[in-house]
């Protein structure tokens, strides 16, 4: 669990581990001592499971947490084929280099080559992630600031799936922004460069 | 098949009569009355429910009652909410659904709670039960979409899917549209715990459409507001949903849909989810309020000024769960509003901050006491609590019986006398005299334990934290409270003494929970030879525990009642009083 460390808070009711594994400990542990002698509290640590609150409601908050105060922003990180999940700390990286590299490490594999117009070549497999619009993106395609904040999940697509990707679904910022200057939206512009694809189109002619 | 009953009533008549008995507590009495009627009911007993899927194994439950077609199984102890139980603990329900399959072809209903299912399991419900209806996993882990995709494409007459809570493992399979086209049973959905990727709209939509007996749907948090609006209408006959919503600034074509797609569900009775809600969108759900009787707000991050508008609109309002953002002056106009409110749970949004998040204090709780005559059920997170308001809120609630309070720094005193809580909680116990679970927090000694002993007959489950201060404290409970059942305790100084001296009270039990308290090792041995009846586990990932001194305190300790015996399925970290002790290394 991110975070959570197990310390036991020194009172004068109980034993911390580290005295229980240490001393010559009597059969009914510790009786109180003198009620007026506080130990010094210690620093605020997490007590393991205090407050009882559970762990669907912890990560609930832990989620608003991040996203307010710049905290770590924990994304997860799948690949088709592994039989496995991940959960990686965006704010970790500095760049796209770094995070590919990770993932790289991760699962195993290598990512290939990216370039701006034809995604990721020389591998089986294209990182993509899903945005905050639940569109699913080339990794890479716009400015990282842009990236951690909009990323919800990494995905390694792999096979057909990712060669289609990377062919194309790689567009630049100005690229939407001139469609909606034209009155159309994200989900037209997108279905629209698919059949692009089809007809292999030449991009300078945008 | 029973023997024939040379009896004056018929075993026809007396299954007959026995058919309106339902309650477990009853069917048990009216089975020891004589040996004949305790064939004929184990021959018509329909619903199961275990507690404690070790306290017994499952060839005992089908051997004593043959036509089973309802199951209950509960697996770990509460405190695994909480992150106290290792993992690989146990409470694994393969064997149970293995053994049921053989014996039990007509099960159509399966509740979990707390156990690890896997996909082997839920292909296995899939497969061996014909007329499958019912399968709620509430808090359960180790299954993925596969094995929901194998329920939705076998289960052609379930009604309830209900995962509140649980652990799901993204496969990316789109386990909704294996419910086939021809599949039209559905009646209760929940899927709120599951994540982003798991669910795929249009299959959403599609199943929604189709099963017209829909009631309750409860929905993931990635659907977004206009997905909403169209499933609302898909359904409009929904008595339960759960709502999701995007943070996004106000559209007002968007709010005129979905508040058009709310007002057509006349039967709307509970609404929850909320997340990420934008308090600009909630007037989209005034036309409902007045019919609401249970609002969850506890995933909100709306203020009191918010809170306190769409409470006014909910007159008929019997249960809420909201966060400390509601504040004192948020529960003050639940008080005036909502005299029909029989639970109140108000979570921290901030738990882990020393300093308070929100005006929230026990003023609040005193107000909703005084205010709400129907008042039974309470959780509040606090950060201050006086003997005062525990002493106002009993004498006006006589009649709560579910009580837990958490204040969330361990051993908070009384903040305005500086004394411990023990008389305020002592006076809890004395008025409510059918509370039945109660949860303690605050500074406490053992006197509060000599209140809960003397007054507390009714007691089912305890959770104690951070209190007493001595073997006494735990002697005055297991010794006083008839009715326990669950005794839950961590970070208190109670040891062997009490322990060893009650240890009959133990089998009377269905489990105690100690951790982080001063049992020996030794004693552990000792209450396990004294009580064979009893399953004593030591927890404790440090290793044997009698390779410490022998008078060392164990790290955990789960106790319970058993029928069965031992169990197989014990990790490494789980310690017994084995004879292989030693060889277990």
């Amino acid at each position: 669990m991110p975070g959570t460390e197990p310390v036991s808070i020194v009172r004068r009711n109980k034993r911390s581990l580290q005295q229980v594994a240490d001393d010559d400990c009597g059969v009914n542990g510790c009786k109180s001592d003198d009620p007026n002698e506080t130990a010094p509290p210690p620093p605020k640590a997490q007590i393991v499971g205090w407050p009882p609150i559970r762990s669907y409601r912890k990560n609930n908050i832990q989620t608003k947490k991040n996203e307010s105060e710049g905290g770590g922003i924990y994304v997860k990180v799948s690949m088709d084929g592994a039989p496995y999940l991940r959960k990686i700390d965006l704010k970790v990286y500095s760049g796209y280099p770094e995070l590919l590299q990770a993932i790289e490490n991760m699962f195993k594999f290598t990512i290939g080559e990216y370039s701006e117009r034809e995604g990721y070549k020389g591998s089986d497999y294209a990182p993509t992630y899903e945005d905050k619009d639940g569109d699913w993106m080339l990794v890479g395609d716009v400015p990282w600031e842009m990236f951690i904040t909009s990323c919800k999940r990494l995905r390694i697509m792999k096979g057909s799936e990712a060669r289609g990707l990377g062919r194309g679904i790689s567009i630049d910022v100005s690229f939407t922004e001139r469609y909606h200057q034209l009155g159309f939206s994200k989900e037209i512009f997108l279905a629209s460069i698919d059949s692009h694809l089809r007809d292999s189109m030449d991009w300078e002619s945008f | 098949m029973p023997k024939r009953l040379a009896s004056s009533l018929s075993y026809e008549v007396l299954e007959h009569v026995f058919s309106f008995i339902q309650s477990d507590k009853d069917r048990n009495v009216v089975s020891a009355v004589c040996k004949s009627w305790y064939e004929i009911e184990r021959w018509c007993r329909r619903k199961i429910f275990v507690g404690n899927c070790y306290a017994v194994s499952p060839k005992m439950v089908i051997r004593r009652f043959p036509q089973v077609r309802s199951i209950e199984l509960k697996g770990k102890p509460h405190f695994a909410d909480f992150n106290l139980v290792p993992d690989g603990w146990g409470g694994y329900v393969l064997p149970w659904i293995t053994e049921m399959a053989g014996a039990y072809p007509w099960l159509d209903e399966i509740r979990l709670k707390r156990m690890v299912v896997t996909d082997e399991s839920l292909e296995l419900i899939a497969k061996s039960f014909k007329d499958f209806k019912v399968l709620v996993l509430a808090s359960c882990e180790g299954f993925s979409t596969d094995g929901l995709a194998a329920i939705a494409a076998s289960c052609k007459n379930l009604r309830e899917l209900d995962l509140r809570e649980s652990e799901v493992d993204d496969t990316s399979v789109h386990w909704l549209s294996h419910f086939p086209e021809t599949y039209t049973s559905m009646v209760s959905l929940n899927i709120s715990c599951l994540g982003s990727g798991e669910v795929s709209f249009s299959a959403l939509e599609r199943l929604v459409s189709r099963c017209p007996n829909l009631r309750s749907l409860k929905l993931n948090r990635a659907v977004p507001l206009d997905k909403t609006a169209n499933i609302l209408r898909l359904a409009p006959r929904l008595v339960e949903f759960s709502a999701c919503t995007y943070s996004a600034e106000l559209r007002s074509d968007v709010f005129s849909n979905l508040a058009g797609a709310f007002s057509n569900c006349k039967e709307l009775r509970s609404l929850s989810g909320f997340w990420d809600v934008v308090p600009d969108y909630l007037p989209a759900i005034y036309s409902v309020c007045s019919r609401l009787t249970s609002l969850n707000l506890s995933y909100a991050t709306i203020l009191s000024p918010d809170l306190i508008k769409l409470v006014s609109h909910c007159p008929s309002l019997q249960r809420l769960l909201v966060l400390d953002y509601i504040e004192d002056s948020g529960l003050e106009a639940l008080a005036s509003n909502c005299k029909d409110l029989q639970e109140l749970r108000v979570f921290p949004s901030d738990p882990f901050d020393a300093e308070p998040n929100a005006s929230l204090t026990e003023q609040g709780l005193v107000a909703v006491s005084l205010g709400c005559p129907k008042l039974q059920s309470v959780l509040y997170f606090c950060r201050r609590m006086s003997n005062a308001a525990l002493v106002t809120i009993a004498q006006s609630h006589p009649n709560l019986n579910r009580f837990r309070l958490c204040i969330i720094e361990p051993n908070t005193a009384d903040y305005l006398t500086g004394e411990p809580l023990d008389v305020g909680f002592g006076a809890i116990v004395e008025h409510c005299k059918d509370l039945i679970r109660l949860s303690l927090s605050g500074l406490l000694t053992d006197c509060v334990f000599e209140y809960i002993g003397k007054y507390a007959k009714k007691l089912e489950m305890l959770s104690v934290a951070f209190a007493g201060d001595s073997d006494l404290g735990l002697h005055h409970v297991l010794s006083g409270c008839e009715s326990l059942r669950k005794l839950e305790i961590r970070d208190c100084p109670f040891g062997d003494k009490a322990l060893l001296t009650n240890a009959a009270k133990l089998e009377t039990m269905q489990s105690l929970w100690m951790s982080s308290c001063s049992v020996s090792f030794e004693a552990c041995k000792l209450l396990s030879q004294k009580m064979p009846r009893l399953n004593v586990e030591v927890i404790d990932e440090r290793g044997p525990p009698d390779s410490r001194p022998e008078n060392c305190t164990v790290d955990k300790l789960y106790i319970y009642r058993s029928v069965a015996g031992p169990r197989f399925d014990m990790p490494p970290f789980v310690w017994t009083k084995d004879e292989d002790l030693g060889l277990r290394l």
